[in-house]
């Protein structure tokens, strides 16, 4: 591998479009002419009821707060900024089926639900332990990280992984995988819905510093799915936002390291990377073989 | 807009833009000890508690603590002189600036591990681990000091006020 | 004083906590902008978007239209009078290359117009509602094409420099120099190996806390009151009066607490801009950085590319060194002239025994933002490719990097023909070296041992060294008087930005005077009233200031004793001082300190002060070995920071807290210079490092464990024998973190940062021979 390529990396001369369009909302894309880049707000409501909230949104010039960790950053004019903080979507509820995730639960709180630990082990706190600090992760909210489904975001690979679907106030329950491509539009979040299961789930990402965005984010997760063993498998910070790919395989616990090394070859091929400042495109489809792998040999060698 | 809140025990009542940031806000109201280190809740400088958890005063709407009570370090003043003078005893408040915001943190941590030990009802659960406090205190940032004076000063404050050594 | 009773001291050599500690602790509003009257005006700059742009018209008239706002500035209001923000003695090196406001933008971010109003609101708005026309122009960006380039990043006729550095703004140049012993041709020619190889360092952001901001308002007799978090307040004075063209009497500048400089603050970053506004409209008025704009638009290290040789006879004896280092100034030469010498004159001194050397360089303008001071001044950038080499000389070799330094490194008592012919007379740096592979344990782990799961761990090493103070430059006065009660006020020009050097002055005077911390006052700076001191800069204070509170100190007991004699009516010769008495030998009978203060602050006495000065005709080097330990993931390339150890001779260590602090907090910016931190510009020279977010500086989970150890010398000219520690603890990690990667994995990455993907692919091309 040249020098060449490497200095490429470093100095980007062309950042592709879709992550330009991420970068809009972290400032990275810079001066246009006259670029002070400040948010301005006209008016704030805490909404009563949902109901309140959709009838509000629906004018172009608002916004839904979730954390106001990225929309702060943003050089939006909004017009009237809706606060969801007073309607109880800040709960973690579990039925016999599922965990049902407020809209406006922190990250600290999926970081420290005890209940998601032990269904689905480390993996989520890992997804989450990395997001800038505490006092971040005590503020940004689940359902701010997965509306805005940005490039970057850890939640957003994670819960694509799993048996997740999200409630929307007027578009009712869809698959995550469904909302992901969706446009944004006028609706509101209410909740993420993990549909329960036997499901084993490993959670890795590579970062340059440690709370840094991560360089490359991937969730893998398998389990028996209408009599099937299933696996699936999410890769994120590609550096765009997280997609899926699903295989019936069967897989022994004593599969050997090639043969795995093969399984994550595969899958990492099947998505597209792209290059920006925390490295290149061939570096993260590399990364993401390696972490797939890992986490496909970890979840074999596990302990029935 | 009126924002109705309790700032250091005190019931406050401030006129504030719908935009306000409350970092702003609660250094117009003459609590200087909240910095502004990066405006994009990278450094914990601004850190404050809101219903006492750890929060990024740069990044709250000022609206959106009507009701919630607001703690700075100027509310903690016997607390953080009682840390304080672990931390200046190791020389690792050197510049100080990103002093408030880090002890605002680490007292956090001090009870948010005091009450995983009531929950638990195990008291080494009061006692973070080095790892612990590391993951803990990564969102303040120090250019300063190369974080081991703090950790040292940690390690002391927990020795010496709660008999346990953190190895 | 001398080496043997170093332990018997009350004050210095014990870790005393910070005189300010109290209130920086409690978060009590002790900087600038804590301290800004409410009705300053808001400052802000309209910011060029183009590297390389000529201005043809500004129209102001729509922002200044906006409610609130005083005044919009454009060049038309500025002096045509060219100054440099560079905080160093006049004359200074740096070139007089700037405009407050200039028609010729020259880097991304470079200043257009000032708006000033009375609310931010509205000054926000404004600075959208000013209309610029510019002419865009061709810029200058690769440093490597810059000299000689047809395109001038200072083609104008009033550029001027005031020091013989061999600068030329025609050709792109900054500066230029050649020098040597000796026959280097011959002797590289006749040894048995060479190594020949071009490293890269990056620009750097110092990223203080505390971003650049000043406040600025007119007194009852209408001069100009500057409060700023500033290194260098008497350069400051001379700046502003240079910059608006004003005299140097109507011009006082304060320095309050300082969160953070490392360097940043010696350049006079922010001063200008709200000092314009008050000056022309007699009007308060504060500008804070944001730090998107203590990113973008400020003085962060030098980048270079420096090409060095290094020759040995087989037995691994260093024989000649051949550097050239080309640096990259950007927009404007702020300390490009000076960081560059050290470069080679602090790296290539730490092998004592060469035959022959030669330094030459080029710095060049470009059209990116300005460099300037950073906590090693160029050192860091020299040491990393010399120290980097010698690496690659051992491996060459087919020897431990530390026994081929412990051949060949500078020993006491040696002279440095590199280093100005100047002669160690305190040097431990080999002791530092033994004592450092000591405590990580270097005969067990170098150069790796595997951790399984494809993890692997490698040792790796570095010395360096830098030094203390600018020899027959940097000077420091100190006053000392004393006060009724007999308590005493120290005033020091040295500016205490964190460091603590206003408590280690405290300690020496303490100690000089016999007397407790607490009955000796000291406060900020204030150029109407503290005594000429040059600045906190160039690893100078404890050395140089240091020296001059041990001077002063001496003058006033002789004072003391003198008024003392005469109250006891008794001649000068029979009286001792003790520090809280002037006893007559004679007959016992004795006057107190309390007394004498007294009774000089109630009779027409003379007041009891006394003042001196420092200037050093030297400028000994303090010395460090630093030894990384890092684990490296095989598959990834991932870099993890294990253990570091530093061992530091700085001579006394005067506050052995303060001083580890500094140590310690050194070798983590050098960990973020060595695997993270990088400026990066896009082909049209817009810088996307634009946050803290971007520029991603370590947090304590990056850094792993940092262990330090002093190993003391005893530099005779320094005051209690102490040389200088701030600068010189942020020189090792590069080099020696590259040479633990060079050992774990045979990857030598030789342009900074070295980031896991420059590490992967630097394994695979080990794999694919």
């Amino acid at each position: 591998m040249g020098r060449e390529k490497i200095q490429l990396v470093w100095y980007p001369s062309d950042i592709p479009a879709d992550i330009k369009c991420e970068l809009r909302y972290i400032r990275q894309v810079a001066y246009r002419e006259r670029r002070t880049v400040v948010l301005t707000i006209s008016n704030y409501v805490k909404a009563k009821t949902l109901e309140e909230a959709y009838e509000l949104n629906q004018a172009r010039s608002s916004r839904v707060m979730g954390g106001m960790m990225w929309m702060r950053l943003s050089s939006a004019k909004v017009k009237t900024v809706i606060d969801l903080s007073g309607l109880g979507l800040d709960q973690i509820e579990e039925t016999d089926k599922v965990f049902k995730i407020g809209a406006m639960c922190t990250l600290r709180q999926l970081e420290q639900c005890e209940r998601l630990r032990e269904e689905y082990g480390d993996g989520i706190r890992e997804a989450v332990r990395h997001i800038v600090g505490v006092q971040f992760r005590n503020q940004a909210t689940v359902g701010g990280s997965i509306y805005g489904r940005f490039g970057f975001s850890d939640v957003l690979t994670a819960f694509l992984a799993l048996d997740t679907f999200v409630e929307l106030y007027d578009g009712g329950i869809i698959r995550l995988s469904e909302f992901v491509n969706r446009k944004p539009d006028r609706d509101i979040l209410v909740s993420i819905i993990i549909r329960k299961g036997k499901r084993k789930f490993r959670y890795s990402s590579i970062r340059q510093t440690q709370t840094d965005f991560p360089v490359i984010a991937c969730a893998v997760v398998t389990g028996i799915v209408h009599g099937e063993e299933s696996w699936y498998f999410s890769v994120g910070a590609r550096p765009m936002k997280a997609a899926l790919t699903e295989r019936k395989w069967q897989l022994r616990p004593d599969e050997t390291k090639e043969a795995i090394a093969g399984y994550a070859k595969e899958i990492a091929a099947e998505f597209d990377y792209g290059t920006n400042m925390r490295g290149s495109a061939q570096y993260r489809q590399h990364l993401a073989e390696v972490l797939l792998g890992r986490s496909i040999s970890s979840i074999l060698t596990e302990e029935m | 807009m009126e924002v109705r809140f309790i700032l250091n025990q005190k019931e406050t009542v401030v006129e504030a833009a719908p935009d306000a940031v409350l970092l702003n806000v609660l250094r117009d109201l003459g609590c200087k000890s909240v910095k502004c280190g990066c405006e994009t809740t990278n450094c914990g400088l601004c850190t404050v508690w809101i219903d006492g958890k750890s929060r990024l005063s740069c990044s709250v709407l000022a609206a959106s603590v009507d009701g919630h009570e607001v703690t700075t370090l100027e509310g903690v003043e016997k607390e953080a002189e009682e840390f304080g003078h672990f931390l200046a005893n190791e020389g690792a408040e050197q510049c100080g600036f990103c002093s408030p915001g880090f002890i605002m943190n680490v007292l956090a941590m001090m009870k948010e591990f005091e009450q995983r030990a009531e929950t638990s009802g195990r008291t080494e659960d009061a006692v973070p681990d080095v790892e612990e406090i590391k993951e803990y205190l990564a969102g303040n940032l120090c250019r300063c000091t190369g974080y081991m004076g703090q950790m040292r000063a940690i390690q002391k404050y927990l020795s010496e006020k709660k008999g346990v050594r953190v190895g | 004083m001398n080496r043997e009773n170093i332990s018997d001291l009350s004050y210095v050599n014990q870790p005393v906590p910070k005189v300010d500690s109290g209130s920086l602790v409690t978060g009590k509003g002790v900087y600038t902008n804590d301290l800004a009257p409410s009705d300053c005006l808001i400052v802000k700059i309209v910011r060029s978007p183009y590297a390389h742009a000529l201005i043809q018209e500004i129209d102001t008239s729509r922002a200044e239209a906006v409610p609130g706002i005083v005044c919009v500035l454009t060049y038309k209001d500025c002096p045509d009078k060219r100054f440099t923000l560079a905080g160093q003695t006049y004359p200074e090196p740096s070139p007089y290359d700037r405009l407050i406001l200039d028609q010729r933008m020259r880097f991304v971010g470079d200043a257009a117009a000032i708006v000033a109003g009375v609310s931010e609101e509205a000054v926000r708005k404004a600075v959208k509602l000013v209309r610029i026309r510019y002419e865009e122009l061709e810029p200058v960006l690769d440093f490597r094409k810059a000299k000689d380039n047809p395109i001038l990043v200072h083609p104008e006729d009033n550029w001027r420099s005031l020091c013989q550095v061999g600068a030329d703004n025609k050709r792109n140049l900054c500066a230029h120099d050649e020098c040597g012993a000796g026959d280097i041709e011959a002797v590289l020619a006749s040894c048995d190996h060479v190594v020949d190889r071009v490293y890269h360092t990056k620009a750097n952001q110092q990223a203080m806390m505390e971003t650049f901001r000043t406040y600025t308002y007119l007194d009852a007799y209408g001069r100009l009151n500057v409060v700023s978090s500033t290194q260098v307040p008497f350069h400051v004075r001379r700046i502003l009066a240079n910059a608006l063209d004003i005299p140097k009497y109507k011009v006082r500048v304060i320095k309050p607490r300082i969160g953070g400089g490392f360097g940043a603050k010696q350049t006079s970053v922010s001063e200008i801009y709200p000092a314009l506004v008050t000056w022309k409209t007699g009007r308060p008025a504060k500008i804070i950085f944001t730090r998107e704009e203590s990113l973008i638009a400020s003085s962060p290290r030098h980048e270079m590319e420096l090409h060095v040789r290094v020759g040995a006879d087989k037995d691994g004896r260093i024989r000649g060194i051949d550097l050239y280092t080309l640096s990259n100034t950007g927009a404007f030469g702020e300390h490009g002239p000076t960081t560059v010498g050290l470069s080679g004159h602090k790296s290539i001194p730490l092998y004592g025994q060469t035959e022959a050397f030669r330094f030459t360089y080029d710095v060049v303008y470009t059209n990116v933002m300005s460099s300037g001071a950073y906590r090693g001044y160029g050192a860091t950038q020299g040491i990393f490719a010399v120290e980097s080499v010698v690496n690659e000389l051992a491996q060459k070799l087919g020897m431990d990097p530390t026994v081929l330094r412990e051949k060949n490194l500078v020993r006491e008592g040696q002279v440095m023909p590199a280093y100005y012919n100047e002669r160690t007379d305190s040097c431990a740096l080999d002791r530092c070296l033994a004592r450092a592979k000591e405590m990580i344990g270097w005969d067990k782990k170098y150069p790796f041992y595997e951790c399984g799961n494809g993890k692997v761990r490698g040792v790796g090493v570095a010395l360096a060294m830098q030094g203390s103070g600018i020899s027959h430059v940097d000077t420091g006065a100190v006053a000392i008087k004393m006060n009724d009660d007999g308590f005493y006020s120290l005033m020091v020009g040295a500016t205490d930005m964190g460091t603590g050097c206003d408590t280690i002055l405290s300690q020496m005077a303490a100690e000089c005077l016999e007397c407790s911390m607490d009955e000796i006052v000291v406060h900020g700076v204030d150029t109407d009233i503290s005594p000429y001191d040059t600045g906190s800069y160039a690893s100078s204070t404890t050395y140089v200031t240091g020296m001059a509170v041990v001077k002063t100190c001496e003058a006033l007991r002789e004072k003391i004793c003198a008024t003392g004699a005469g109250y006891l009516g008794c001649s000068v010769e029979d009286v001792q001082f003790d520090g809280q008495n002037v006893t007559n030998l004679k007959t016992g009978e004795s006057i107190s300190r309390k007394e004498i203060g007294n009774k000089v602050m109630c009779f027409s006495n003379e007041a009891l002060s006394a003042s001196e000065a420092f200037s050093s005709p030297t400028s000994p080097p303090p010395f460090m070995a630093g030894i990384a330990e890092v684990e490296i993931d095989r598959e990834t390339g991932t870099v993890e920071m294990v253990d570091y150890v530093a061992v530091v001779d700085c001579g006394t260590v005067v506050n052995p807290a303060l001083a580890r602090v500094q140590v310690e907090g050194g070798i983590a910016q050098g960990i973020g210079m060595a695997l993270f931190e990088d400026i990066v510009y896009n082909e049209k020279g817009k810088n996307y490092s634009n946050s803290f977010m971007q520029y991603k500086i370590p947090s304590r989970l990056d850094v792993g464990k940092i262990r330090v150890e002093f190993e003391s010398s005893y530099e005779p000219t320094g005051p209690f024998g102490a040389k200088s520690i701030g600068e010189i603890v942020i020189n090792t990690p590069a080099p020696a973190i590259s040479n633990a990667v060079q050992n774990a994995v045979g990857v030598i990455v030789r342009e900074l940062p070295i980031s896991a993907e420059k590490v992967y692919w630097g394994i695979q091309e080990k794999k694919d021979k």
